[in-house]
């Protein structure tokens, strides 16, 4: 039930904003996130916007994930060459 | 360029699973972890009971790791009074219910809201609490009912829309308050003797809402590491790595429990003010009980005094029978972290989430239910 949906904001009119959910749109509540602007990415829960997502964060997490799945690959391969 | 929100994959990759797989394998024997000793880990949210078993995460741990699932569907925790409360409610004449729509098929004492709506009963299933505020509008003469149901995630929601109901005047719309807390009910989890359980893998959404400072209490006061974590493979490998971190330290006297996020991007310490903020004006603590578990002090949401007009239970006489649990079902159990859904002998025999039993196989996040989908 607390699943909310990440998506990015296209557009905004009075306190509603469309939200790009990867190719579908939606409109959502900015009631508990005044701040929200048009580009920002924020997640979504029963018709709200609850937070506005951090991309400097997503990015970096993104980046230590990488780093591992290359270091994983990178002794992958020098194990079969052994 | 990867779109860091949106790509789901990079989250997924199976070559950085497999580092940190290795890493949780290395943890697990630094704590002296065996299959006959494992290291209990429990997420609390029904979000993640379900990414656990979709992506079949558990195969792929270790046996000297267990992952329990907690009391973290709202629906499951949901007393059964307060299911036949609210088909009293859609029996009244001239009420029409609006309900998110995991709650239809939760079975009460004598049936369930969708037995109810096929003998007649007006409930309709909304997406947004917000329209069941279009409901009361086109609907003037009649009473709309909305069953407030959910934690952190989902309450501000409902303030907002108690709100948006009083600033247009609605007089025709209330509430029936079923809301639940999750900090307290880690402390009382954390707080039981002989716990089963070292650590919490935190609820990523509501933490959004409230924030990770509100577990410090849990990790410190209780000794109990709690990680904030996301809801994708990578995200969750990793936030076990950090439980575990911690575990190691504190089983070998190097260490003591703390909070930490493994969820940066959706989660700060503080969490959203302005929700908080609305929630304090809308509501207010109260002692709530949690089916299977029983009454825990401080964990519910009522309608705070200048706003008690919007309670269902003062607009309408919604007096129910003292409800009967059916026996056998042992979710109580299952929420508390001493049991697996297989442990039941009703599972998959006579509880299928065709013809449920319990409220843990209702719900798509209940734990017997995705088990029963996912893992049989
Ligand atoms: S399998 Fe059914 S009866 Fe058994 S604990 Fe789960 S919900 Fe309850």
């Amino acid at each position: 039930m607390c699943l909310a949906v990440p998506g990015r904001v296209t557009s905004i009119e009075s306190g509603i904003a469309k939200v790009d959910f990867g190719g579908i749109s939606q409109e959502a509540n900015l009631t508990l996130v005044p701040e929200a602007k048009v580009g920002d990415y924020v997640l979504v829960h029963a018709g709200f916007a609850i937070q506005r997502l951090d991309e400097a964060e997503a990015e970096e997490t993104l980046r230590l994930f990488q780093e591992l799945a290359e270091a994983a690959d990178r002794e992958e391969r020098e194990r079969r060459r052994r | 360029m990867t779109d860091p929100v949106m790509e789901v994959e990079s989250f997924r990759s199976e070559s950085a699973a497999r580092v940190l797989l290795g890493r949780i394998e290395r943890l697990l024997k630094r704590a002296g972890a065996t299959t006959d000793k494992p290291v209990a880990l429990m997420e609390v949210c029904g979000t993640h009971t379900v990414a656990i078993s979709r992506f079949g995460l558990r195969s792929l741990l270790p046996g000297s790791l267990r992952l329990l699932s907690g009391p973290g569907c709202p629906v499951c925790v949901t007393p059964l009074i307060e299911i036949d409360r609210s088909i009293a409610a859609a029996e009244t004449p001239g009420t029409i219910v609006a309900t998110f729509g995991d709650m239809m098929r939760v079975p009460g004492s004598r049936s369930s809201l969708e037995s109810a709506r096929t003998d007649g009963a007006d409930i309709r299933i909304v997406y947004s609490p917000m329209d069941s505020l279009q409901m009361a509008r086109e609907n003037p003469g009649r009473e709309i009912v909305f069953l407030g149901v959910g934690f952190e995630t989902t309450s501000p929601t409902i303030a907002a829309t108690i709100l948006a109901a009083e600033r247009e005047g609605l007089g025709n719309f209330s509430i029936l308050p079923f809301f639940k807390t999750v900090p307290e009910a880690l402390d009382m989890l954390a707080a039981i003797p002989d716990r089963p359980l070292e650590g919490f893998i935190c609820p990523g959404h509501a933490s959004v809402i409230i924030g990770a400072d509100a577990y410090e209490p849990v990790a410190c006061n209780r000794d109990m590491p709690c990680v904030v974590v996301g809801f994708e493979p990578l995200d969750i490998l990793s936030g076990i790595e950090a439980l575990l971190q911690q575990v190691a330290a504190i089983r070998t006297g190097q260490g003591h429990a703390r909070v930490e996020v493994r969820y940066k991007r959706a989660v700060t310490s503080t969490g959203n003010i302005a929700a908080q903020e609305l929630l304090r004006e809308v509501f207010q603590p109260c002692d709530a009980e949690w089916r299977g578990i029983g009454v825990i002090p401080g964990s519910g949401h009522d309608l705070s005094e200048r706003y008690r007009r919007f309670d269902a239970r003062e607009r309408l006489s919604l007096d129910v029978a003292q409800p009967i649990e059916q026996p056998g079902c042992v979710c109580g159990e299952i929420m508390l972290g001493r049991k697996l859904p297989t442990d039941c002998p009703l599972f998959g025999e006579a509880c299928t989430p065709r013809r449920p039993v319990g409220p843990c196989m209702v719900s798509t996040e209940g734990s017997c239910a995705a088990f029963y989908k996912y893992e049989r």
